[in-house]
């Protein structure tokens, strides 16, 4: 399959009054066709300003590209002027984010706010635009597409305002799809409906879609490959069975813990205790070491290398070193599990 | 990076407990420390106060320095020029500008700060109850502000000047008349907003009464708003203040305010302009200040608009 | 739409129906009778003329006379103005003072959405701070302080413009600008902290993601919303200007309507007083129904019954 986009040692940083914040750092990942990349990870660990920066959507300043490389298509974006963006923007990646009531113009017309992308990058004409428009609104599932197309915005519910947005996304046929969130703001039948949307999209185009969420539920069910972010970093990678079966990182332990599971009898949650860690001073070693039950000495001091368990899966924990302790994953993170 | 140095003994397990965990966020600062943090990096805003104090001082005592009376006439020391005896010049009727400048500081000052202060009473207490009353009450309430505020401030004032004695308190009540409500109306915005939080209704649920609810809660809650507010009446009563002189409803001669000193030295403008500079070069400082520093506190207290 | 306007149209005229009360009722507590100040005139000629002017009335009646009056759009004749009725000292002036009222309006509504959207997108940038320090000056310094710094740089000093009257465009320049300004420096403020909202929001990223250019993206997603807020300040920036012209126009001696109730107040020419407050708020009170129209046509949000949704 090919290769739509590979990350490559990103560190982003934020200027702000209280000093630099390293928001993402040495961040590497890849994307292919027809495939979807989960990033995991809670607030504040850095994933949303991944993927913003793969849009090069952030404001600079106050962030900042302190290193590394994004390519798509094998074509460096990084240094890639606005103007060069527009033209990727919309037609080679499309963006849905996260709380559907905001992310549309509340003073202009669904139809037009999906057809502006096709009349800049397709040269089409208001006629053949629109058309478009009704067919998309017909793909995302919107019923009555004739009568929506000139709707506004509040006309519509959360639900549909969604697939509005996923309309808008993929109106220019992008090969990547990057979705921040893009379930969190809905009801979990709604959920469920856009999840599903979005696999099915997939399967007609090939679309290369990078997720973004804390929940692992979506992950359970959208995901191929899992990226679980922390502190910045990317800690622990694999394909969806290896993180949910062999999880190999205490965090992903952590994450697995705090799941609900409907048949868990005792229906206690674990959480992780703690905060994240300060990203204007982050830590030298191990970002998680201060909230990880099986810390050691070195993780304090030196971060670890990533340490591959498979063709697939890599984790950056110390406890994979032949030297350290033997630790076995908590059992309650896979109690009633999707086994 | 290479690992090779890393000893074997590193790899002993350590134990944070929960307090350790917790330390390593970033330190939490109370909002007020926050906000005053905030404050003090906006230079324009400390000088605002410096400016303010510095008015305040002089309007106090600035009659004073000179050896001057603001109201001595002498027809024979008309419109001079600023001199080593008189600082400002002299007006007309051969007053003392100087202390004319600072005396009429005192009155626009006071106008202004009585009037802020009254509108804040009156508003605050209104928009609290109504907010926290609700229903009914707030309904009616709220109508009254509404016709109160459909005619024109400023015709309001002129109206009530045209029926009333002329003189200082005149002045002031015209102007609150309808001046509360904007405060009334920030304050109810607040309280509504604050009534439906948690920590109110866990006050009322552990048996506090409305009162206690109202003074304790929601008062020092909204106290932001409301400082905010008050601070961006100041200039605008001293400007109503002058604007309201300067049509000749203002305090009654010999008294003067720097709206009636602009007001008398529009007629020799053309030969005599230092007479208009000084009453009106300290208006537009005063107003200049308290709007910076009404600014600087908004920036301060509402993180949101901090950007 | 029909039913809406109809319904805000009552409410006018409710509001009116108070307006004239009270400002019927504070002119008869106002201290002296109108011909107070023509102590000369003889008993039996202030007789007459009160009977002339109707004031031998009960209260009620002249009370009664006055609001029919005021229906029929006639305020009746000025007590100092020998021989002019109210209707035709406005028909007079009013011209004059909408003339600079409209030019003032114009100034402050352009200048002031371009400075806000130009502080918004320099934001904390040079330009930020160069607009922002001009709309703090421009709040802080009264309308008629700067009226006089115009006049005397501009009219007395360097000789460009006239000095007073109401003669020309050239005559209007510095009134209109000095009504213009502390307006001007709100709106700009106002601009600029709804256009920064803006460019934060998530439908601005929405269009950047779409592949709109900046300037597309600001104009057509942006401004367009940002500019709502301002819309709802006209009201106010019509009040702002109309009592901004009471003193404007005595500074620049032009013979607008501000200047003749001015004139009425100093006089106490209460026919005066009462016709021009309450044509003031005929005027004030439809400037603010056109206001809200414009609104709803602008944001579809705002169902013109009057009620925003969600």
């Amino acid at each position: 399959m090919k290769k739509l986009l590979e990350v490559n040692n990103l560190s982003i940083s934020f200027h702000t009054y209280g000093g630099e914040v390293q928001a993402v750092r040495d961040v590497n990942f890849d994307l292919h066709e027809g495939e979807t990349l989960a990033i995991v990870g809670e607030s504040g660990s850095g994933k949303s300003v991944t993927v913003q920066s793969i849009m090069r959507l952030l404001s600079m300043p106050p962030g900042e590209f302190k290193s590394g490389s994004i390519l798509m298509n094998g074509e460096d974006i990084v240094h890639k002027t606005e103007k060069e963006m527009e033209n990727i923007r919309g037609q080679e990646m499309g963006m849905i984010f996260q709380d559907p009531m905001t992310s549309l113009n509340p003073t202009m017309k669904v139809g037009r706010q999906i057809t502006e992308g096709l009349i800049k990058h397709q040269n089409m004409s208001k006629e053949e635009a629109k058309e478009r428009g009704l067919e998309l609104l017909r793909l995302v599932g919107i019923p009555n597409p004739e009568r929506r197309i000139n709707q506004y915005p509040h006309e519509y519910s959360g639900g549909m305002r969604q697939r509005a947005v996923i309309a808008i996304a993929l109106s220019c046929d992008p090969k990547i799809l990057i979705a921040d969130e893009p379930t969190t703001a809905l009801d979990v039948t709604i959920q469920a409906q856009i999840l599903e949307l979005l696999r099915d999209i997939q399967s007609k185009r090939k679309t290369g879609i990078v997720l973004i969420t804390h929940d692992l539920g979506v992950v359970a069910n959208a995901a191929d490959r899992v990226a679980v972010m922390y502190g910045g970093k990317i800690v622990e990678t694999g394909t969806v069975d290896e993180i949910f079966y062999q999880p190999k990182h205490p965090y992903t332990w952590g994450l697995l813990g705090s799941m609900p599971k409907v048949d868990d009898a005792k229906g206690d949650l674990q959480s992780i205790p703690g905060s994240p860690p300060d990203l204007k001073d982050p830590p030298k070693g191990c970002p998680f070491a201060a909230r990880c039950p099986h810390a050691m000495k070195v993780c304090d001091q030196h971060m670890p290398d990533y340490i591959e368990s498979s063709s697939t899966q890599k984790t950056a924990c110390w406890l994979l070193d032949e030297r350290a302790p033997k630790v076995a994953p908590p059992e309650n993170i896979f109690a009633g599990g999707d086994k | 990076m290479s690992h090779k140095q890393i000893k074997e003994s590193d790899f002993e397990a350590i134990h944070y407990d929960d307090s350790d965990a917790e330390r390593i966020a970033g330190e939490s600062t109370s909002f007020w420390k926050d906000a005053w943090r905030r404050f003090k990096q906006n230079k324009l805003a400390i000088l605002g106060i410096i400016v303010i104090v510095l008015l305040g001082i002089m309007s106090l005592t600035g009659t004073l320095i000179s050896g001057q009376n603001y109201s001595d006439n002498n027809l024979m020391n008309a419109n001079q020029s600023p001199s080593w005896e008189h600082w400002f010049g002299t007006d007309n009727l051969g007053r003392d500008l100087f202390a004319r400048t600072w005396y009429g500081a005192r009155i626009s000052l006071f106008i202004g700060l009585t009037a802020a202060f009254i509108d804040l009473i009156i508003g605050v207490i209104w928009g609290t109850v109504a907010g926290y009353v609700g229903g009914r009450v707030d309904e009616y309430m709220m109508r009254i502000a509404d016709i109160l505020s459909g005619v024109p401030y400023l015709l309001v004032v002129i109206l009530l000047m045209v029926i009333m004695p002329q003189g200082l308190w005149t002045l002031i009540i015209a102007m609150t008349i309808t001046g509360w409500i904007g405060m009334a109306r920030i304050v109810r915005g607040e309280v509504l907003k604050l009534k439906s939080e948690e920590f109110i209704l866990a006050s009322k649920s552990l048996g506090a009464n409305t009162m206690r609810i109202m003074t304790k809660h929601l008062v020092p809650n909204a106290i932001g708003a409301i400082l905010v507010t008050l601070t961006l009446t100041i200039p605008n009563a001293i400007f109503t203040e002058a604007f309201l002189s300067f049509l000749g409803l203002g305090v009654p001669a010999p008294q003067a305010s720097w709206g009636t000193m602009t007001s008398d030295a529009l007629a020799s403008l053309r030969y005599y302009p230092y007479q208009l500079f000084f009453p009106a070069f300290f208006i537009c400082l005063t107003m200049l200040a308290f709007n910076v520093v009404g600014d600087g506190m908004r920036d301060a207290l509402d993180p949101k608009d901090r950007r | 739409m029909l039913k809406y306007i109809l319904k805000r149209l009552v409410y006018i005229v409710v509001s009116l129906f108070f307006i004239v009360t009270i400002t019927f009722f504070l002119m008869q507590a106002a201290p002296g009778g109108p011909f107070t100040s023509e102590r000369k005139v003889p008993p039996k000629i202030e007789e007459q003329l009160n009977e002339a002017y109707g004031l031998n009335e009960p209260l009620y009646i002249q009370y009664k006379d006055y609001l029919v009056n005021v229906a029929k759009w006639d305020f009746g004749p000025s007590f100092k103005q020998k021989g002019q009725s109210v209707n035709s000292i406005i028909n007079r002036s009013f011209p004059y003072s909408l003339i600079l009222g409209l030019e003032a309006i114009f100034l402050a509504l352009s200048i002031g959405v371009f400075l806000g959207v130009f502080a918004a997108l320099y934001h904390n940038k040079f330009g930020d701070y160069a607009a922002m320090i001009f709309a703090v000056l421009g709040i802080s310094v009264p309308s008629f302080i700067l009226a006089t710094i115009l006049q005397y740089i501009f009219a007395f000093k360097l000789q460009m413009l006239p000095v007073a009257r109401f003669d020309s465009f050239a005559h209007s320049i510095l009134p209109a600008i000095a009504l213009a300004t502390t307006p001007l420096a709100f709106i700009a403020r106002l601009m600029r902290s709804s256009m920064l909202d803006v460019l934060n929001s998530d439908y601005i990223k929405t269009a950047k993601a779409k592949g709109l250019s900046g300037r597309v993206t600001i104009y057509r997603h942006g401004i367009r919303n940002a500019i709502l807020p301002v819309i709802s300040y006209i009201g106010p920036l019509v009040i702002a200007i109309l009592t901004g012209s009471f003193i404007i126009e005595r500074i620049f001696a032009i013979p607008g309507l501000g200047n003749e109730f001015v004139e009425s107040i100093t006089n106490r020419d209460y026919t005066v007083i009462m016709g021009t407050t309450v044509f003031f708020s005929v005027l004030l009170l439809v400037s603010i129904l056109i206001v809200d129209i414009i609104y709803g046509l602008i944001d579809p949000r705002i169902k013109i019954t009057g009620k925003k949704e969600d």
